[in-house]
């Protein structure tokens, strides 16, 4: 029994050490946003935020989590009130089928915490690892670089009116 | 005359011939500059000669950076007395060898002097290159005055005093500069003999697999006995090899014109963009260089030979549950390692079996310390081997938790000792190469192999 923060609140899970972090996500607490591609690391969709950084949460083991802050897609924003990365994704319309597009936002949401002003580059070299079978990179692009605008004005604005937004 | 103004007379004298002897063994007159040669005044076949050439010289690694144009210089070269950036070498005019002669390239290949005669450091392998022939010379010239001119300049060197004087290097040539071209042997076949004439000279592998001494001069006694290069271990390529498996000239071959083998594994770090300029170059040069190296790894003792077979046959069955000393390290290698490494997934786009893996029997830690870190890029554009980084999943402490445990089942050697400063090391620095260097650009696994499982 290991005691797992998720979205900012405690889970006690019930699992072998060796398991990956994706399944108990999954399968133990139905936060389906972190997807199943390839489980060898190779795909991105299965992203999620570990303490600030993004992580492959098909290849890392519930032992490596002890004492972690792990954030999931869930966690960001609702439907109600979706996050400056989730909101920028539905204006660009950046999902096709859907399946890599989690991921995608999470590594771009660890990105832009880390500098909410990334180039170009800096955005593609980060999703290099990501594989989208639809081919909509380009909205991507354009839905991250959204998000940082979104980020940064989100900051000048009280609560009421971000949320009014 | 007094006896003070004697002293005196004797102390100029001694200085003047000082400076006179200085002077005659550092001084170098500079070569007239030229205007830049039209690029079709180079025959196409000398042209591609010396595109194959700069291939087996791996000249594009250290004179591209990441992000820069081809050749353009400005990667920087870690050292131990500082840091060197290197040179624009395309044909531009004002930063590049637009205005050098083929006379002043080849005096630069030979004896390490830029046109305007100032000595170069030997970062630029040319205690190697000294050894190129001089119609390979004229090659390497003509293709290199045939690309395209980037306006660059180099950037200054981070060294201090007095190693930032450039006649220091006239010093360090009178110790470890043997000029010379290659003196074939006449006992050993033709192909032996193109191989050693490669590798001693523009493929230069000595340069990283040979150990250096405080002077960062190549051991001459120690000759592929394993080196340093930009934080990564290049493995003892003599009978020092810790390689599970014995090498032989055709696993050899395999592995520098394919990039991998199925019992040694995808070449990775600085050895990756090697593989990925020998997948471009002739196979009769490739094999050349395997037959030589295979003599120079010499044939395995028959207990060495007798280890590498059983090392084999365990790989290929499927391994017992290991020992479960460690579960920690086990949890880490079930969930982040055992997925690919034991997949059943032949190389190159499996993992290899980790009981065949040179980085966890070597000597020195480094190497799977980047690996686990940084994983294997993937080639852009291309089928590739691919591994995933875990420096944002596993703190130090794991990391060094993992490599005890990967050491311990899979290494049969003792354990290391000091790995905390080496994984600390590792996530500081090693990245650095990963960050600045251009990468490889073909993926080197054979084409026909690409579709098979």
């Amino acid at each position: 029994m290991m005691t797992l923060k998720v979205n900012g609140h405690d889970h006690q899970i019930d699992a072998e050490p060796e398991t990956p972090l994706l399944y108990v996500l999954r399968d133990d607490l139905k936060l389906n946003a972190a997807k199943f591609g390839c489980g060898l690391g190779q795909c991105g969709a299965c992203t999620v935020i570990v303490d600030g950084k993004a992580v492959l949460s098909c290849v890392t083991p519930l032992v490596l989590l002890e004492g972690k802050q792990v954030t999931t897609l869930e966690g960001l924003g609702t439907v109600s009130e979706p996050a400056p990365i989730q909101r920028a994704f539905m204006e660009e319309q950046a999902a096709q089928c859907g399946y890599c597009i989690a991921g995608m936002m999470m590594r771009a949401q660890a990105l832009l915490q880390r500098n909410p002003k990334a180039s170009d580059e800096q955005i593609r070299g980060e999703l290099a690892p990501h594989l989208c079978r639809c081919g909509t990179h380009m909205r991507i692009l354009r839905a991250v670089r959204r998000a940082a605008r979104l980020m940064d004005t989100a900051k000048l604005l009280p609560a009421e009116q971000r949320s009014a937004l | 005359m007094t006896r003070s103004a004697i002293i005196g007379g004797i102390i100029a004298a001694l200085a003047i011939g000082g400076v006179g002897a200085v002077f005659a063994v550092a001084w170098r007159p500079a070569i007239a500059a030229i205007d830049p040669p039209a690029p079709q005044s180079f025959p196409p076949d000398l042209i591609k000669r010396g595109r194959e050439l700069a291939a087996i010289g791996n000249c594009n690694d250290c004179h591209t950076v990441r992000g820069g144009r081809n050749f353009a210089g400005g990667l920087p070269v870690p050292t131990p007395f500082g840091t060197i950036y290197s040179s624009n070498i395309t044909p531009d005019a004002e930063t590049g060898i637009g205005r050098w002669s083929e006379a002043a390239f080849v005096r630069a290949m030979r004896s390490g002097v830029d046109r305007e005669g100032r000595h170069l450091y030997p970062t630029f392998p040319y205690d190697h290159f000294t050894n190129v022939s001089d119609e390979d010379d004229r090659a390497l010239y003509a293709y290199l005055m045939t690309r395209d001119a980037v306006h660059a300049a180099a950037r200054e060197n981070q060294l201090s005093f007095p190693l930032n004087q450039r006649v220091v290097v006239a010093g360090w040539k009178l110790l470890f500069l043997h000029r010379g071209t290659y003196q074939p042997d006449n006992t050993k076949s033709a192909e032996w003999n193109r191989g050693a004439y490669l590798v001693e000279g523009l493929a230069h592998c000595g340069a990283c697999h040979t150990p250096r001494n405080a002077l960062g001069a190549e051991r001459a006694s120690a000759s592929f006995a394993g080196g340093d290069v930009d934080n990564w271990h290049a493995y003892a390529l003599n009978a020092q090899s810790p390689s599970p498996v014995p090498w032989d000239a055709a696993a050899l071959y395999a592995y520098l014109h394919r990039g991998w083998h199925p019992d040694h594994g995808t070449a990775r770090g600085p050895m990756a963009e090697v593989v990925s300029n020998l997948s471009q170059v002739p196979p009769s040069d490739v094999r050349a260089i395997a037959i030589y190296m295979a003599d120079v790894f010499g044939p395995p003792p028959p207990d060495r030979k007798r280890e590498g077979e059983a090392v084999l046959a365990q790989a290929k069955s499927a391994s017992p549950a290991a020992a479960q000393a460690d579960p920690q390290g086990a949890a880490i290698y079930a969930a982040a390692c055992a997925t690919c490494h034991e997949s059943g997934r032949p190389p190159p786009y499996g993992g290899i079996n980790l009981g065949l893996s040179s980085a966890i029997s070597g000597p020195d830690p480094r190497n799977l310390a980047n690996i686990v870190l940084s994983g294997v890029r993937p080639v852009e554009g291309e089928r590739s081997p691919i591994m995933p980084g875990f420096a944002g999943s596993m703190s130090d402490a794991q990391i060094v938790m993992l490599l005890n445990y990967l050491r311990s089942r899979f290494g049969r050697q003792p354990a290391w000792t000091h790995l905390e400063k080496t994984v600390e090391d590792a996530r500081r620095t090693q990245t650095a190469l990963l960050q600045t260097s251009a990468g490889a650009r073909n993926a080197s696994a054979d084409p026909a192999q690409r579709d098979k499982p």
